[in-house]
């Protein structure tokens, strides 16, 4: 068991503060559990659920804010789907979208296939993203900590990555209901 | 010969107007006119070209992937659980190495089998070629639009004027 296991809050319950500071901007949420908590927690037209595409949620973000460079783009992200497409911390690190927020939920297992464990818990991807050329870095550990630097992040010029190591509870959220194509075609007229 | 310009410019006359992708020599010529013009944002791996290509198209924009077909397996799952379920059309500029048999070894599988992988995925394919240049595009473009899915152009060497002809 991890040592910081006990006290850290669970990845529903940091989708849930996040998602109060937020309002119209496009969110792309990685495949797994993430998309099915976050369609739970705050069903909105500008959430991309992503179901399939494992690593590429940070690859759209990126497309969406540079076709959108007037519009702060965030991606939920986790630390399979990170180190699976790691090299999208380069991309965003070398073209810095001012308007790109990534946010990478930590529990160092791929959840949705079983908790079998990633390497993020000898890999620090804040430290990856900030080598890559990320501006702003953070890793954080508890719900005061994560409002905090989403706030900041949020009237920071990026791109910016805000890490939340959370534990391994899944929120009992069921499948996204919507059809794909109906997700794309919602989430282009809710961005437009 | 078509001539590296002409062959963006084209592109550009249909509307598209976000450019991504990873290089090959066979496509060099192209991605030197699209950086000339300040159009190409360059991806690390093609399936991420495809993933950026898809975030730009539901921000408005006409988004072409240029690869090797190499990036085809590369990218075959985004285009396969991304692009062809969530109906996000692309236009795959994909060089057509290994084609005939004659490249190095490492081409000669995709070479021989693209044809035949896109149609499994029913990826809709066609081959560019000088004389067929307006009906080509005509199609690539009328197949994006009708379809939703990504659409393939491949681009065979000599076709388009590379950078060193």
């Amino acid at each position: 068991m991890r040592p910081e296991q006990g006290t850290l809050i669970s990845r529903a319950q940091a989708m849930e503060a996040l998602l109060k500071l937020l309002t119209d901007q496009p969110v792309i949420i990685c495949n797994g559990f993430p998309s099915r908590e976050a369609h739970k927690i705050a069903d909105r037209p500008t959430h991309f659920y992503m179901i399939g595409s494992m690593g590429n949620a940070s690859a759209i973000a990126l497309g969406v804010a540079l076709a959108k460079p007037n519009k702060q783009v965030i991606t939920f992200d986790g630390d399979g789907n990170v180190l699976m497409g790691m090299g999208t911390l380069a991309t965003v690190g070398a073209l810095k979208p001012k308007n790109f927020i990534h946010v990478v939920f930590d529990n160092e297992v791929y959840g949705t296939t079983g908790n079998q464990p990633t390497i993020s818990n000898v890999v620090p991807l804040e430290k990856v993203a900030k080598s890559a050329g990320y501006v702003n870095v953070e890793r954080v550990l508890d719900r005061d900590d994560l409002v905090y630097e989403f706030k900041d992040m949020l009237k920071k010029d990026g791109p910016s990555l805000l890490l939340i190591k959370v534990n391994e509870f899944v929120e009992d959220a069921g499948r996204v209901l919507h059809d794909p194509p109906d997700i794309t075609r919602r989430f282009m007229k809710a961005i437009e | 010969m078509i001539e590296s310009d002409v062959f963006v410019q084209t592109m550009q006359d249909m509307g598209v107007n976000f450019f991504t992708g990873v290089p090959d020599s066979i496509l060099g010529g192209i991605i030197a006119e699209l950086m000339n013009r300040r159009l190409y944002t360059p991806a690390v791996r093609e399936d991420e070209a495809v993933g950026m290509a898809a975030g730009a198209y539901m921000a408005g924009k006409t988004p072409a992937v240029l690869m090797q077909n190499s990036g085809l397996g590369t990218s075959l799952n985004a285009l396969i659980s991304l692009n062809m379920i969530y109906q996000q059309p692309c236009i795959l500029i994909v060089s057509w190495r290994g084609q005939g048999g004659e490249d190095a070894p490492e081409h000669l599988v995709m070479g021989e089998v693209m044809p035949q992988l896109l149609d499994t995925v029913k990826i809709p394919h066609r081959t560019l070629t000088e004389k067929t240049v307006i009906e080509d595009f005509r199609w690539v473009a009328e197949t994006f639009m009708k379809q939703r899915i990504p659409v393939a152009l491949f681009i065979t060497k000599g076709v388009v004027k590379g950078l060193h002809p």
